[in-house]
């Protein structure tokens, strides 16, 4: 058994086989051969290998040719390695003795002798790579055309890879593929939203691992603590399958909450919406009775792309969530992505030093007006499907919001010369998440139909602080008394405008903030649709009293710690079994 | 056929220890003796016609190794080897003088 550590970044527990993916998409299942085939098995790794080391030859005088010999002696060393005794020795052993199929014998034995490589000191674990090469060249042999891929899975597994692409991520089959985890990413990394969106236990960023499993292993995936288990013992496997029943059923008795109103217990109503990125999730969002899509993300449309959308892609993915949620108010909001992760007509080619403060979201859709009028023309034209209002996220001056109404009016203009259906009358909000914008909450207040608190990047921005940066996240917190002093302010310059306030970002959907937003007057959340059912419970078992006492006594403590306990132990104390 | 048993102590003389390459040009000489060839370093035992176990050896500069030939031409089999480990000192210093 060894237990690796990593990031949780989708909750739950899920047990199965190892699919280990590398970067050519291999899956290789612990198989085996029957002993009647064990020496026609043996035969087919025998010119399995003999055909690798051709290749590798072949390799070495086409790279000595074309980069010289130095570089060609590397694949000599490759086909040395193929022709190694011992390493056939070991595989026919396998086969012969163990009776595994020679692919997963080939991928056993290279997989520990790459281990060993890893520990023999800096020379040896240099090589590793060349190790993992040759896996693949032999395998790629052995299976010849029937290799097995992500898109061709028959029965459940867990996935393993280096690292997982948002398309690749949002391809996932979640009725086969049961959890994953990846060596590289972080907790805001689009790979990671993705698996809270698709709702599969994830651990990512955990490190070089993969040359420990073997296709095959039982893995477990606990999302909750971040760990990766392989080859789990018995009792472990046994305490897993008990946490991963119990999850079940707990999940179970939240869906009963769906059709009750998220009120406390003194009748105040709170508005509990969805955030989603792609239109599948709108199911997931009515299971649970949301009361509309507070946050439409609309990236997903971006992915992968040479190119940005089409119109007529925008108004297909918008509609169908639109009419799927049945006359439920849906928040779209505009593209918001750094200009190093758009498609290529997105972007400007050049290097940004520091792309949080750079070129994106709303200032890059400014900038490529013509790109960003395509996706306002498609959420007009839903707009008469449904009551449908757009957000523009990361705005940070007056201005800026101006220049976005502009445009959308040019749109409208169109639109109604070519007498295309759409709302004139369509809600335009914006996203808070600049200290700025707090600080101009007043102005903005006339300008804008809606905010929307975007708690992520509020936090990123008033702090100076990057997440994602180890050495500094600790600095992260929602809870930090400088957050919490401008969330307040939003409330108070909505209020006084009657504008609706609503909070999408992370801290929404955690439990230990619930008392402190209800008890700021904050009366609509919009929130992964997961933890709707958790939210709600906690709403249905406060008082909007106890709630306001919270986030008056709160706001008198200096630092984020503090803070942050003193809200887990408020929260805990009314609904212990989810504070945990 | 009476089987001759040769033994050598040879020190690793160059800064970057049996590396990849030399690694590799050592397998490939030893592969062309018909005697069986094994390196002994403290307790570890390991076949020279092995890359894998080559390559575990951790073989780094100063490193002290007992080279064992057992066979027909373990003489001739020990005599290269011996001066191919004894030849990484300058083959070492060639290549990194070349590089730019």
């Amino acid at each position: 058994m060894e237990i690796k550590r990593g990031i949780a970044v989708s909750p739950g527990v899920a047990i199965g086989p190892a699919m280990v993916l590398d970067a050519e998409g291999f899956r290789i299942p612990k198989r085996f051969v029957k002993p009647s085939a064990v020496a026609s098995e043996v035969q087919r790794l025998e010119h399995a290998l003999d055909k690798a080391r051709a290749e590798a030859l072949a390799n070495e005088s086409f790279i000595a040719g074309k980069l010289g010999s130095e570089y060609g002696a590397i694949f000599s060393a490759h086909a040395q390695m193929i022709a190694d005794t011992k390493l056939r020795r070991e595989i026919i052993s396998h086969i012969e003795e163990r009776n595994f199929s020679p692919e997963y014998a080939t991928s056993q034995v290279l997989r520990r002798f790459a281990k060993v490589f890893e520990t023999a000191g800096p020379i040896a674990a240099a090589r590793v790579n060349d190790i993992f090469d040759v896996e693949h060249r032999i395998l790629r042999h052995l299976l010849g055309e029937q290799r097995e891929e992500l898109s061709q899975l028959t029965s459940p597994v867990i996935v393993l890879a280096h690292d997982l692409t948002p398309s690749e991520t949002a391809g996932l089959d979640t009725k086969l593929v049961r959890g994953f985890a990846t060596e590289e990413g972080g907790r805001t990394s689009h790979t990671a939203i993705l698996a809270g969106a698709l709702e599969i236990p994830a651990v990512v960023g955990i490190g070089r691992f993969l040359s420990d499993v073997s296709g095959g292993d039982t893995i477990v995936i606990d999302g909750n603590r971040g760990l990766v288990i392989l080859n789990p013992d018995e009792n472990t496997l046994a305490e897993y399958q008990h946490t991963e029943e119990e999850f079940r059923h707990f999940e179970e008795s939240l869906v009963a909450l769906r059709d009750l109103p998220a009120e406390t217990l003194d009748g105040v109503r709170v508005s509990l919406v969805g955030n989603i990125e792609f239109p599948s999730e709108v199911e997931h969002c009515l299971e649970r009775g949301a009361e509309g899509i507070g946050l439409y993300r609309t990236e997903f449309l971006y992915l992968d792309k040479q190119r940005s959308p089409t119109e007529e892609e925008h108004f297909e993915a918008y509609s169908h969530v639109v009419k799927a949620m049945q006359g439920r108010p849906v928040v779209i909001r505009t593209l918001d992505l750094g200009a190093d992760k758009v498609p290529e007509d997105l972007a400007t080619g050049e290097r940004e030093r520091n792309p949080f403060l750079g070129l994106r979201s709303l200032r890059l859709c400014l900038h490529y007006p013509e790109i960003f009028k395509t996706q306002l023309r498609a959420i007009l034209r839903v707009s008469a499907l449904g009551p449908v209002s757009i957000m523009f996220p990361l705005v940070t001056t007056i201005t800026e919001l101006r220049q976005a109404k502009l445009l959308l009016n040019n749109v409208m203009e169109d639109l109604a010369e070519q007498h295309i259906e759409f709302n004139r009358k369509v809600s335009v909000g914006i996203m808070v998440e600049v200290p700025s914008t707090v600080i101009m909450a007043d102005q903005f207040c006339r300008v804008a139909d809606f905010f929307s608190l975007g708690t992520n990047d509020l936090v990123q921005y008033t702090l100076a602080v990057d997440r994602n940066n180890q050495s500094v996240s600790n600095l992260f917190s929602a809870a930090d008394p400088a957050v919490l002093r401008l969330i307040r302010a939003v409330v108070k310059a909505t209020k006084r405008r009657n504008l609706p306030l609503s909070v999408c970002g992370e801290m929404s959907a955690d439990p230990i903030y619930t008392l402190l937003l209800v008890g700021l007057g904050i009366r609509s959340l919009s929130i992964t649709p997961h933890s709707i059912p958790e939210i709600k419970k906690i709403i249905r078992s406060i008082k909007s009293r106890d709630a306001m006492r919270v986030a008056r006594k709160v706001m008198t403590i200096d630092n984020a710690r503090d803070a942050a306990n003193y809200l887990r132990g408020e929260a805990r104390k009314f609904l212990p079994e989810i504070v945990g | 056929m009476a089987d001759d048993v040769v033994r050598r102590q040879l020190c690793v003389p160059n800064p970057q220890g049996i590396h990849a390459r030399p690694a590799a040009r050592l397998v490939e000489l030893a592969n062309g003796f018909q005697s069986r060839i094994e390196f002994v370093k403290g307790t570890e035992r390991v076949d020279a016609k092995s890359i894998f176990q080559i390559m575990t050896l951790a073989a780094v500069q100063g490193t002290v190794l007992l080279l064992e030939a057992r066979g027909p031409d373990a003489q001739a089999a020990a005599d290269a080897i011996e001066k191919m480990i004894q030849e990484l000192a300058e083959t070492d210093a060639e290549a990194s003088t070349s590089e730019p």
